[in-house]
């Protein structure tokens, strides 16, 4: 996986609440095989007509966020179906970190094993994020993983949280399988425990 | 010892490793897997080399794509890309040794609702899946959630789950529900009351009497949706009906190894005195049948309300609404009950089991559905299916004008060429109503079978107690 770096990017608004994975990849776009490619169409049915032509005012066919790299979300964003495909999409767009007051569950899981950061802040800080998002291209938002701070193209920092095991990963880039591989001997362990145990599992 | 919640005790039998942070490995007893959301996670082991560590706690069956309709066998039947799907589950399965239920299989079916039939879903079991509608076996007392592909490739090649510990929250439903009033109402009457996200960094324990009084069947509904309310898991201690559902499975446990699983089944409950971070008491009394208006499964109102208007509303749900109110078609202040229906949808994991079936056939019996409309049965497996053709019901819905379908996903999420037509609008027993979720621009009231079937005689939303 690619290592979190510090990120300087062009944010774009979506104030809607409870954009759910169908939103963000619609289930046509389920039957690849394949992890890549799902960028075109991310937000999919938002973004484009039947016809296949975008729909302008769509924020993410505007010029000024075509090279969007944070997303700044309505509560409750990734609600829905456990589908990785919608952090695949969004990685493969170029989204790399989503700010909103929360996240669903399973989604928030998945960002982290694509190399997305999903950051949670209040509602207050969320509206100054929107706000700064609303101006555009010019501005630029800085997402500080090392630190746990976004910054506003004014220069307004917030701190975040993140799960330090999470964090970890995401700034080193490390597969999870493999961190677990190491511990074979505990889970070996546990199985043979388990087995005696509930020995009809 | 201090008293722990049910969700604390299935936690601790399973941690195989605990990082000084509280990250734990949690070991998996049972990983189910479907066609959609593993053929990544497959790859990703042959590239790295891997195998499936425990193939004999695997259990994979194709059923988001396939289509529902006779001679599926058939690949022409399919469209390419289903088709590939489906054949690499197929091919995937042979290889790394997974117990497997193909199309041609009469045990085939949606996979919670074949989990729970063969007897695989056993109380104070961890279980996942990568499909988030894993909370349906919940209802048994197990720990059992949904998980994203890259998980899946993990609990395939060890077996265990990264995990930090959730919040207990408990949803007690107390008293007795009223006539007509069912679990589907129950489980869409808490997330009118919590919301989408009120149950995010939770695991939910539902208890009080109307759960007591449900059916395994009811309980898989109520767990079913727990997802849907944004928790990570559904929870329902096991009792005298959930060893009478188990018992007797091809793969539950018998002779001396019953009685060694029951004692410790018995043991899972919440302790007199535990510890919840978050309550929510509804009065089954108060629960009445209800549908979702909106895109959202926490639109729920009961039959008997109006068409909200968006100003009763805060903040971000102000947007939401209106956007809702115009993508479904609706005028604010509309009754319910107003709302004409094109297509209704019997099925999904939600309420594709055999008492839903008994349900709305109940209620279908000697009569018709409205002249133009559309609508279908799909049972939730070939079991169901097999089972409701004996019972008669099958020809019930038959005589009514309803299509009896082999068992799917199907309109639930659409993907197989059972969709919804721009602006069609159907009353479904399923468990979203997400914009788009059963066909481009299609709209989805969501409803118990009952109130389903309901709508399919009269060609509009209706209350079922009108027509007990
Ligand atoms: S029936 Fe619907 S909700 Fe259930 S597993 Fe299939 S697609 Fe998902």
């Amino acid at each position: 996986m690619e290592k979190f770096e510090k990120l300087t990017g062009i944010a774009a608004p979506m104030p809607l609440v409870n954009i759910d994975t169908d939103m963000i990849i619609p289930k046509i776009f389920l039957k690849t095989i394949k992890r890549s490619g799902l960028g075109v169409n991310l937000f999919d049915e938002m973004r484009y007509d039947r016809q296949g032509n975008e729909i302008e005012d769509f924020v993410l066919n505007k010029p000024q966020y075509r090279e969007a790299s944070v997303l700044v979300a309505g509560d409750n964003f990734g609600c829905g179906s456990s589908r990785e495909h919608a952090p695949w999409a969004l990685a493969d767009f170029g989204i790399k970190a989503v700010i909103s007051t929360s996240f669903a569950d399973i989604f928030f899981n998945n960002c982290f094993k694509n190399g997305i950061l999903p950051i949670v802040l209040p509602q207050e800080a969320v509206d100054v994020l929107m706000k700064d998002a609303e101006k555009g291209s010019n501005a630029r938002m800085i997402v500080d993983l090392e630190a746990q701070t976004v910054t506003t193209s004014d220069g307004e920092a917030f701190a975040f949280e993140v799960d330090a095991f999470k964090k970890h990963c995401l700034l080193n880039g490390l597969d999870d399988i493999g961190l677990t591989m190491e511990k074979a001997a505990s889970i070996d362990t546990f199985e043979s425990a388990a087995a005696q145990a509930r020995p009809w599992v | 010892m201090s008293p722990k919640t049910l969700y604390d005790k299935i936690w601790d039998a399973h941690v195989a490793h605990e990082s000084e942070d509280g990250t734990c490995l949690l070991y998996i007893d049972r990983h189910l897997v479907h066609e959609v959301t593993s053929p990544q996670a497959f790859e990703g082991l042959r590239m790295a080399g891997r195998k499936v560590r425990a193939p004999e706690k695997t259990i994979a069956v194709p059923d988001h794509n396939v289509p529902t309709t006779a001679g599926r066998e058939n690949p022409a039947q399919m469209t390419e890309e289903s088709r590939i799907q489906v054949e690499a589950l197929d091919k995937n399965a042979k290889d790394f040794g997974i117990h497997y239920y193909p199309v041609s299989d009469v045990r085939q079916g949606i996979v919670h609702i074949v989990g729970p039939e063969q007897g695989w879903t056993l109380p104070g079991m961890t279980v996942v899946c990568g499909d988030s509608h894993t909370a349906t076996h919940g209802a048994f007392g197990a720990l059992a959630h949904g998980i994203g592909t890259s998980e899946v490739e993990h609990v395939l090649a060890t077996q265990t789950l990264i995990q930090k510990k959730s919040k207990n929250m408990k949803v007690e439903i107390t008293g007795k529900l009223k006539p007509g009033v069912t679990a589907k109402d129950i489980t869409l009457a808490v997330i009118g009351a919590t919301g989408t996200a009120g149950g995010t960094g939770y695991v939910i324990e539902y208890c009080g009497e109307a759960i007591r009084d449900l059916s395994m069947e009811g309980r898989m509904t109520v767990c079913n949706m727990a997802i849907e309310g944004g928790a990570r898991a559904g929870l329902i201690a096991p009792d005298e009906k959930t060893y009478a559902y188990v018992q007797g499975r091809p793969h539950a446990p018998k002779g001396a190894q019953w009685e060694a699983a029951l004692n410790w089944w018995k043991t899972l409950f919440t302790d007199e005195g535990a510890h919840f971070d978050k309550v929510v008491t509804l009065k089954g009394e108060d629960i009445q049948p209800v549908v979702t208006w909106g895109t959202s499964p926490e639109d729920v109102l009961p039959i008997t309300a109006t068409v909200p208007n968006p100003s009763d509303f805060k903040g971000g749900k102000v947007d939401a609404a209106k956007r809702s109110i115009e993508y479904m078609g609706l005028t604010v202040g509309q009754k319910l009950t107003d709302i004409q229906i094109d297509t209704v949808f019997i099925g999904s994991c939600t309420n594709g089991r055999i008492e839903d079936l008994r349900a709305a056939a109940e209620i279908l019996k000697g009569k018709k559905i409205k002249d133009g409309m559309r609508a279908m049965v799909v049972p939730g497996s070939g079991l169901v299916r097999a089972q409701a053709e004996e019972e008669g019901l099958a020809q019930i819905f038959m005589d009514a004008g309803f299509e009896w379908r082999l068992a799917g996903c199907s309109m639930c999420l659409a993907m197989n060429p059972d969709q919804l037509a721009e602006g069609e609008r159907c009353a479904s027993t399923s468990n979203r109503n997400f914009e788009g979720r059963q066909g481009y621009k299609g709209r989805t009231h969501l409803v118990s079978p009952a109130m389903a079937a309901a709508a399919a005689i009269t060609g509009h939303l209706t209350d079922v107690r009108e027509m007990m």
